[in-house]
């Protein structure tokens, strides 16, 4: 009875090997995205084509997440279907716990940081 | 020989690292030393080191891996309780005057060491023991995702282990505390060894938990048999994929923190220095990011084990599997969220501090709820009191009180109250050992057959669980009276002579626990002398619910000779009580990974160069970090990773578990 207690799965550590790689053209897409993103930053830098230094800072910084985002999708092969959705699971979870850890310890060191600075050096604070 | 040349080769040791000065430490030399010997030359003239080096060292088999986690755990518990004995022996004699035994050189090293070794060495081996030797057998794999990567992890930990052992005969371990917390751990304060120790010790055996973690989480991923579904897997499984989520997570900002320290005590930057920017709380907030997560990574295996018994114990399907899944996973979440209840008193405003103390309430909710699933999964059950279900019933009632006073410390006012005082010490050992320590106990008897194929000696296990119930009651209740009196923690001599009954009261405690631990090593011992009689035929000796009690006792090396298909959660229950036949027919060659002694190489070789760092001695550090390279690259050209198991041996380990199954029915 209940032969399929036991089907013979020998083979079973192949199932998961089906990734989509990329093509060629995704590879160069991925390319040609990551280097434009790279070298605008170098020349809003360079050119000081914006109005004021925090403002390029900032731009530099949303040019980075955005290579961060190309980089996922055309070199890791990052989809909300890859590995059965693992994988958006483990980034979305990744996501969480940075912004826990960043967003925590800045409030947290702000507090230290105000609260506990010796008295001689208060007067010299903004 | 000029003191430049002896400099190059020796970096800063010299004999007067040797603790020659301090007869404790030379009596506990000349007994350790004897002890090895002993070993040794057993060993020797047994001609077991081949055996030793083939069948266990190197060995990828994720069992063999987990029993040596677990006698890793089981050995540094011995050190890290030799400490716990030496502190409540001062503190108990330390008063009117006396300055008791220890000068407070040495025992600030060992309330140090205590810490360092109990949870990284003792804790973690015991829990990373148990999910390597259950997990891949509760999923119905043939072993975990990456064998190799598994033994290399295990001889990381040993590394970290062994060169926090060395610091006891090879100068001396961090006099900061188990946190080391700086200014008091910069180079500045802490000029001696023993914080380097304390850094590179920890460093090689958290990159082995970091990557034991990454191998868990891709086989519970990926490895599962047919059939289990996230919802179908066992309950200890559940939790060791979350606790592992909780390692892969948190351990990488512990490194870094010791990084950071690193750099600055070695090349002079200012990460964690009073001045130059640097700022100390920094370090305090960094390293407590990591700190909450890991006493979750201990608990909620733990956890898991307990499901598993008290299912097993009371006959019946866990009460709430479901909910206790949530559990779980948002107890994983929230662990992330409180870690600054650690330091309430440090400086943050009322927002932070109600935040926090918000959050970490908020944690005892789900932890509540598994209570009550384990009291309803008892309720009407027929309960067997067997040892896993007593270590159960002891644990219940410690942990929720442990778990009380965690809500208490977790009311920011109280804290300011309480903060590093005795209370806070009850309170940690109250949770961890009625925790975590009692999980491991309770999941060494229940899963002891499956490894070994003989049960454990009841009486011994009775005999230390009452030693280790009432031994800690003894022990810390007293730690709660003085806590709330205002002793702090960490403290070599008393003024107040009113204290000392206390202490004496919490000394007897800690003996009758000595007296637990000497037990269960008998336990050990005897069971083995009667393991005819206490052995185990049918895999199945507790009639359990999960698949690891489908195979033999022990486990043939590939597990199952043909892979299970699972259709309901309580998997072989589901398969008993349909009458599942055993296959006899139809076996093939098993694909299995080879052994290797690469894990052992690299490990050794990191743990060398951890010791040419705590020393300067820049040269063995060089040459350790480049052997590693090249052993490291060389082992990607080793073809020979896998064999495959003959049918015959196949056909021969079935047969003779189908002659033993025949002769116990």
């Amino acid at each position: 009875m209940n032969t399929d207690t036991h089907a013979a799965h020998a083979d079973d550590h192949h199932q998961g090997d089906s990734h989509a790689h990329g093509s060629f053209s995704t590879y160069m897409l991925g390319f040609v995205l990551s280097v434009v993103l790279t070298a605008t930053p170098f020349w809003l830098v360079m050119s000081g084509a914006l109005p004021s230094k925090q403002i390029t800072a900032l731009v530099i910084m949303a040019f980075a997440v955005v290579q961060i985002v190309v980089h996922m999708i055309y070199f890791l092969h990052m989809s909300p279907k890859s590995e059965n959705g693992w994988s958006m699971m483990a980034l979305i979870f990744t996501i969480v716990m940075v912004a826990i850890a960043l967003s925590g310890s800045l409030w947290v060191m702000n507090h230290l940081n105000s609260n506990m600075m010796p008295i001689h050096q208060m007067t010299g604070m903004k | 020989m000029s003191p430049d040349l002896l400099k190059l080769i020796f970096g800063r040791l010299t004999f007067e690292s040797l603790p020659l000065h301090e007869p404790i430490v030379v009596g506990t030399f000349a007994v350790v030393a004897t002890g090895g010997l002993i070993m040794f030359a057993g060993l020797t003239y047994f001609r077991l080191w081949g055996y030793l080096w083939s069948e266990w060292f190197t060995s990828v088999d994720h069992k063999r891996i987990g029993i040596m986690y677990m006698i890793l755990g089981i050995v540094m518990l011995l050190r890290g309780f030799a400490d716990a004995l030496m502190m409540r022996l001062q503190q108990a004699l330390a008063f009117g005057g006396s300055e008791g035994y220890l000068n407070s050189h040495h025992y600030d090293q060992v309330f140090t060491a205590h810490g360092v070794i109990m949870i990284f060495f003792v804790a973690m081996p015991l829990v990373t023991g148990l999910m390597n030797f259950v997990v891949p057998l509760q999923i119905g794999a043939r072993d975990v995702s990456f064998p190799f990567l598994n033994n290399f992890s295990f001889w990381m930990t040993v590394g970290g282990a062994v060169l926090v052992m060395a610091s006891l005969f090879i100068g001396e371990f961090a006099r900061t505390g188990w946190l080391a917390y700086p200014p008091l751990s910069n180079i500045g304060y802490s000029p001696d060894v023993g914080v380097d120790y304390y850094i590179w010790g920890l460093q090689v055996a958290g990159i082995g938990t970091t990557l034991s973690g990454i191998n868990l989480i891709c086989t519970i991923v990926k490895l599962r048999c047919p059939g289990m579904t996230m919802m179908r897997m066992p309950v200890f499984t559940w939790t060791a994929l979350c606790t592992n989520v909780l390692i892969v997570a948190s351990f990488p900002v512990l490194t870094v923190v010791l990084a950071l320290l690193s750099l600055d005590r070695y090349v002079g930057t200012n990460f964690f220095t009073n001045d130059f920017g640097g700022s100390p709380m920094m370090y305090v907030n960094l390293i407590w990011i990591w700190g909450h997560p890991e006493v979750y990574i201990l608990v909620l295996p733990a956890f898991g084990i307990f499901s598993e018994v008290t299912s097993t114990f009371s006959g019946k399907r866990l009460f709430g599997y479901t909910s206790m899944v949530y559990a779980t996973v948002v107890i994983t979440i929230l662990s992330y969220l409180v870690w600054l209840h650690h330091f309430f008193t440090m400086g943050s405003g009322a927002s932070v501090n109600s935040f926090f103390g918000i959050t970490t309430m908020i944690i005892s909710i789900p932890t509540g709820a598994k209570m009550f699933n384990w009291l309803f999964t008892m309720y009407r059950g027929r309960i067997r009191f067997e040892l896993p279900m007593m270590w159960t019933i002891a644990f219940m009632l410690t942990f929720v009180l442990g778990g009380m006073t965690g809500v208490l410390l977790a009311v920011p006012p109280a804290d300011f109250v309480l903060h590093n005082s005795l209370f806070l010490i009850a309170h940690f050992h109250n949770v961890i050992i009625g925790g975590v320590v009692f999980g491991a106990f309770a999941g060494i008897g229940y899963w002891f057959p499956k490894a070994f194929g003989f049960k454990l000696d009841p009486f011994w296990g009775k005999l230390s669980f009452w030693f280790w119930v009432t031994g800690f009651y003894l022990a810390f209740m007293p730690l709660y009276v003085l806590g709330l009196m205002g002793v702090t923690r960490r403290l070599r001599v008393f003024d107040d002579p009113s204290l000392q009954i206390w202490f004496i009261i919490a000394g007897i405690g800690a003996f009758l626990v000595f007296l637990g631990i000497l037990s269960m090593l008998m336990q050990f011992a005897v069971s083995f002398l009667r393991r005819e009689q206490l052995k185990d035929v049918t895999g199945d000796p507790w009639d359990a619910r999960t698949l690891e009690w489908a195979t033999s006792s022990p486990p043939p090396a590939y597990n199952f000779a043909f892979t299970p298909v699972v259709h309901d959660n309580d998997a072989w229950w589901d398969m008993k009580r349909r009458g599942y036949q055993r296959p006899l027919t139809g076996f093939k060659p098993i694909h299995m990974p080879s052994s290797t002694g690469t894990g052992i190489i690299l490990a050794g070789l990191a743990t060398a160069m951890g010791f040419g760092l705590i020393w300067y001695i820049w040269w063995l550090a060089a040459a350790s970090f480049a052997a590693m390279l090249v052993v490291g690259i060389g082992h990607t050209f080793n073809y020979h990773r896998d064999f495959d198991i003959p049918a015959d041996d196949v056909i021969r380990a079935e047969d003779a578990r189908t002659k033993l199954l025949a002769g116990a029915k």
